[in-house]
Formats: structure tokens, C-alpha cells, sequence
């Protein structure tokens, strides 16, 4: 029931969230027409989304081919971002189930570990990590983003499974192993089931923070073969030739963003889970 | 037992431990590309402190992360809830669902989003604004970069506050807000002298927090002005750290002297969720928002 002492509030947020709206808006807006005027589309076409039927952006006035092919991108966006998603949830299920559930020498070390980690940069360690994936072979390979990715998420993941763990009460799992169950297959079989929650916030973390990764791309990934949307989007922006086609641009990106705004409709839920745990982005 | 936490285990030495370890120890050489390790000893750290690009960075830093903190991830994200809590739960609902838009939009996006925003030319959305005021349109990103700087990251990180700020406001329990109305107080009344004194520990927690990932956060200061314009105008300390390892004009590649400001940085993290891990009891947070009653 909005009442009219409500309206002053309502109208001074709507205010104080209108640069959103427009941005997003604009967003929009450039990716169907020539020209954009604040966020009025000139010119309404659908000429910028043209790159979608080969993949191949072209610049104008060149037939040579500047940026890689948007499908080879979405498919190492996607390898990207579901390796890391399925690696931290298996990792992390295992991990959080162990301390949920084990007493051993330790334990309390590690879980300490996995909570001062939680709140410490992992973007600090550029440096040490690009010297290491040196030494490893890593260097320019999706796999060594993927590792690095997987192991600066994982004290937080440890820590969510952990929390659902604790959750699930001991008795199913003792019936289990008393009908016979080895320790694994009680895990798999009965515990798993019943963190269906955890699990998916595991997994849409992971996979959202593999398909925005930005930095770790930028610094460890030097060909083209191996770019991600978020390097695609910065060449588009930053590049020589980014000032020719802004509509283009906004298409890609509108693509790239398209996930987000699945997860965003429909897994909201599991996004505001995510964000009370979430750690060291501004 | 071994195999539940093995992979995670080794992930977290070989990939966190080793990395922190190796900062502090890159940080004592001058190693460039080639990877040698020339110990210098404490040369990268005498050079830090009579680096006077180190000392407008610093400043840079300090003043980027205690505005943008006291503006938008405490400010406005204080600001957020408290609206939201107190209008008709679908519409707050709606508002706060927006502002999480920015920040799970991918970086390379958002930023872009924004570098269009601000141009120059007087149909960019800034300007097209200013000219129903009657205003000339204006480059904004040389002629303010600071506030645009905060702005970007601001809209960014006011979710944060704002989703344990509502967490903590909304457990209140109903009866002291009802009990303060029926007394005759007015909702400014019980904002200043219930909800406020009420979530003081998630407030202190999301300062405490918030600041360290101001410090150490460059991802949108290298988007959208990666440090300019001109000399050294935006950067900050840990993008400095990454311009002297990665970005160095001329191909100069400096990861001792880049690693000894990262060991800054590393040493300030440590300490810092350390102390975040005791004084806020981090685990009990985490379940629940803590409110003292």
C-alpha cells in the first residue's frame, strides 16, 4: 500500500537511482539505432547486430580482421566460466563437508585460514601469481586463469558449503552408513541432495565471477585464441578502432550481458546470498 | 579424509600462500622480464619512500577511498536501506534490485556504460542533461576525473552496505518500532534513536571492510581512467603497483619495485582481516547480521 507520506522517499530514490536506469538504458538504446542523443535512439537499425551471423566484426574501410570471432569469444567465455563454477563446487563441497563434519588435527587452523582469506585481496598477489604461472607453463592459457580463479574464490566457497553443511542434521547420513555406505558414498548420495541451495549459490558465483573476469584475463592471456567477452569489450571500447561504432559495441556487450540478466530476473535469491558473503570488490 | 580436502588444500597453498610469500620476496630484487633474482635488499623500499609519484599516489589513494566510503559504500548505501525499509517492501524491493545491477554487470561493461556517459560532445548523456539547464557541455573526464572516478565506483559499491544494512534493519523486532510510534515518535525520531544505534556493529563491520577493498580495488580506475589524465591524476596505490609490472611505458618491466608496493598492500590485508576476524567475530556475521539488543 503506498500511502502519500511514502511519497516523498519514493520519488527521492527514484532520483537517487535514475543514473542507473539511464545508463542501462543507453546501453540499449545505442545498440538499435545509428546515433544516440542523451538516450534517444536516431535512427532506429538493427545494421549493428549484423556481426552476429559469421562472428566476425569488421571494421569499416578495412577488410582485415581486428578483433577475434564472437563465437570462438562466447565459447572461451563459457569454458571459462563453467570450469570455474563446476571445479569450486566440487572443491568446495568436499572442503566444507570435511570441516562440517570430520574432527581432525587442523581443522580449526584451516578454517581460521579460510576466514582471514576470505576478507584478503587476492588482486595484491598479481605479481607473485604472474611469476608463478611463468614457472608452471600457465602463462597464456585459459587453465592458468581458470586455477587462479578457483583458488582466490575458495576460502568463500568453503566457507558457504560449510555453512549449509552444518545445517543438515547427522541422522540421515548415519542411517546411510549403517546400511552400508562408504563415507563418500554417503556424501554423494544423501548429504549432497540436501544442499541443493548452497550448491546452486556456488555455482552461480563461480560462474558469474569466471564469465566477468576482466583483470586476471587482461594480465595473464596475451592471444587473441584465448579472449574472453571482457577483453573483446575493452579492445572494443579502449582500441584503436572504438570510436567507429559505438552501436557494435553496445550489441556485443548486450550479449555478453545476457547471463547476467538471466540471473538477474530469475536467481535474484541466490545473488543477495552471494553479496552478504561477498568478498574484497568494492 | 584426505580426499575432501586435498585439491582445495593444495589450491589455496600453492595459489594464496605462496603468492603472499613471493610478493614479499620478489619485492627484495629488481626482477624484470627475464625473471632474474638479483637481491637488492631494501633498495625497492628507499626508492618507494623518495618516489614522489609514490607520494601523490598515496594521497590519490587516500582521498579515492575515504570518499567514495563516506559518499557511497557507507553513505549512500545507509541512505538505501533506510528508505527502502521504511516505503512499501515491493517498491523498495524494486529499488535495491537496481542497484545491484552495476555490480554484477562484468566490469569491461559497466565501464564502458560510463565512458559513453561522460563525453564530451553535447549529446552524451551528461551533457545532453546539463544542456536542459542551459548548461556548455563539458569533458568531464579531464575536467573532473575525481568525481567520476568516485561516481563509477560508487554506484558500484553502495550494494554491499545496503543488503546488510536492510539484513540488519529489517531484524529489529517489529514491537520497538511500534512501541516507539505508539509513544508518539516520528520515523526521523526512530531512525536517529532506534535503527541507528541498533546496527551499529554492521555498520562499523561494512567501514572496516569496505575500506580494504577500496584499497586494494583499481579494476574501474583502469577502465575508465586508468590513472590519467595526465601525470598520475587518478591512479592509486595498487594501480600504480600494476602499471610499474605490467603496463610500463617503453616495455620497462619493474616487479621489484611493483611487488615492494603490492608487499604494502599484502602486509595492510593481512592485518586487516585479521583484526576484522576477531573484533567482529566474523563467523557469527556472516550467519546473521549482529544487532545488540
Amino acid at each position: 500500500m503506498v500511502s502519500r507520506k511514502h511519497l516523498p522517499w519514493i520519488a527521492f530514490m527514484a532520483l537517487l537511482t535514475l543514473p542507473i536506469v539511464l545508463l542501462y538504458t543507453l546501453l540499449f538504446a545505442q545498440s538499435v539505432s545509428e546515433e544516440v542523443v542523451g538516450i534517444l535512439p536516431v535512427n532506429l537499425t538493427l545494421s549493428n547486430w549484423e556481426f552476429l551471423k559469421d562472428g566476425n566484426i569488421r571494421v569499416p574501410g578495412t577488410t582485415t580482421q581486428y578483433y577475434p570471432n564472437v563465437y570462438a569469444v562466447t565459447l572461451n567465455t563459457l569454458a571459462l566460466a563453467l570450469t570455474v563454477s563446476f571445479l569450486e563446487l566440487i572443491f568446495s563441497s568436499l572442503a566444507g563437508y570435511a570441516i562440517s563434519r570430520y574432527k581432525f588435527r587442523g581443522r580449526s587452523a584451516f578454517l581460521a585460514l579460510a576466514l582471514v582469506l576470505h576478507s584478503f585481496p587476492g588482486i595484491t598477489l598479481l605479481i607473485a601469481l604472474f611469476y608463478i604461472l611463468n614457472v608452471m607453463g600457465l602463462y597464456d592459457t585459459l587453465l592458468g586463469v581458470i586455477i587462479i580463479k578457483v583458488a582466490l574464490d575458495m576460502p568463500l566457497d568453503i566457507w558457504i558449503m560449510k555453512g549449509f553443511f552444518d545445517g543438515i542434521s547427522w541422522d540421515m547420513e548415519m542411517s546411510a552408513l549403517v546400511d552400508g555406505c562408504s563415507r563418500l558414498q554417503a556424501w554423494w548420495k544423501v548429504v549432497m541432495p540436501n544442499v541443493r541451495n548452497g550448491l546452486m549459490t556456488v555455482l552461480i558465483f563461480g560462474f558469474l565471477s569466471g564469465w566477468s573476469e576482466f583483470i586476471y584475463v587482461l594480465t595473464f592471456i596475451s592471444s587473441q585464441d584465448y579472449w574472453t567477452f571482457s577483453m573483446l569489450v575493452y579492445a572494443l571500447t579502449t582500441g584503436e578502432y572504438s570510436y567507429i561504432n559505438p552501436g557494435v559495441t553496445s550489441a556485443v556487450a548486450i550479449i555478453y550481458m545476457i547471463p547476467v540478466i538471466l540471473f538477474f530476473l530469475f536467481a535474484q535469491q541466490y545473488l543477495l546470498r552471494i553479496q552478504i558473503a561477498g568478498k574484497g570488490v568494492t | 579424509m584426505a580426499i575432501f580436502l586435498l585439491p582445495s588444500f593444495a589450491l589455496i597453498v600453492v595459489f594464496y600462500l605462496l603468492p603472499v610469500l613471493l610478493t614479499l620476496l620478489i619485492s627484495f630484487t629488481d626482477m624484470d622480464y627475464s625473471f632474474q633474482w638479483n637481491w637488492v635488499g631494501l633498495k625497492n623500499y628507499v626508492q618507494m619512500i623518495s618516489d614522489p609519484i609514490a607520494g601523490k599516489v598515496f594521497n590519490n589513494t587516500l582521498l579515492y577511498v575515504f570518499s567514495t566510503l563516506a559518499l557511497f559504500n557507507v553513505g549512500a548505501a545507509l541512505v538505501i536501506s533506510l528508505i527502502t525499509v521504511h516505503i512499501p517492501e515491493r517498491v523498495g524491493q524494486g529499488y535495491r534490485a537496481l542497484w545491484l545491477l552495476p555490480r554484477i554487470t562484468p566490469s569491461t561493461v559497466y565501464a564502458l556504460l560510463w565512458l559513453w556517459a561522460v563525453r564530451q560532445d553535447p549529446t552524451a548523456l551528461f551533457n545532453w542533461i546539463l544542456g536542459f539547464f542551459g548548461m556548455e557541455p563539458v569533458n568531464w573526464l579531464h575536467k573532473h576525473p575525481w568525481p567520476i572516478v568516485i561516481l563509477v565506483n560508487g554506484f558500484v559499491g553502495a550494494s554491499f552496505g545496503m543488503i546488510i544494512f536492510t539484513a540488519a534493519l529489517k531484524s529489529i523486532p517489529a514491537d520497538y518500532l511500534r512501541a516507539a510510534r505508539v509513544d508518539g515518535a516520528s520515523t526521523l525520531q526512530i531512525i536517529r534513536h532506534i535503527e541507528l544505534p541498533l546496527i551499529k556493529w554492521p555498520l562499523m563491520f561494512v567501514t572496516a571492510y569496505q575500506t580494504l577493498s577500496l584499497l586494494t580495488s583499481y579494476e574501474y580506475i583502469l577502465l575508465v581512467t586508468n590513472g590519467g589524465p595526465g601525470y598520475y591524476t587518478t591512479e592509486v596505490w595498487a594501480l600504480y603497483s600494476y602499471h610499474l609490472a605490467f603496463a610500463q611505458y617503453g616495455g620497462i618491466v619493474k616487479f621489484g619495485y611493483g611487488a615492494a608496493l603490492a608487499t604494502v598492500l599484502v602486509i595492510l590485508g593481512l592485518i586487516l582481516s585479521i583484526a576484522y576476524w576477531r573484533v567482529f567475530r566474523l563467523k557469527e556475521l556472516m550467519v546473521e547480521p549482529k544487532i545488540e539488543v
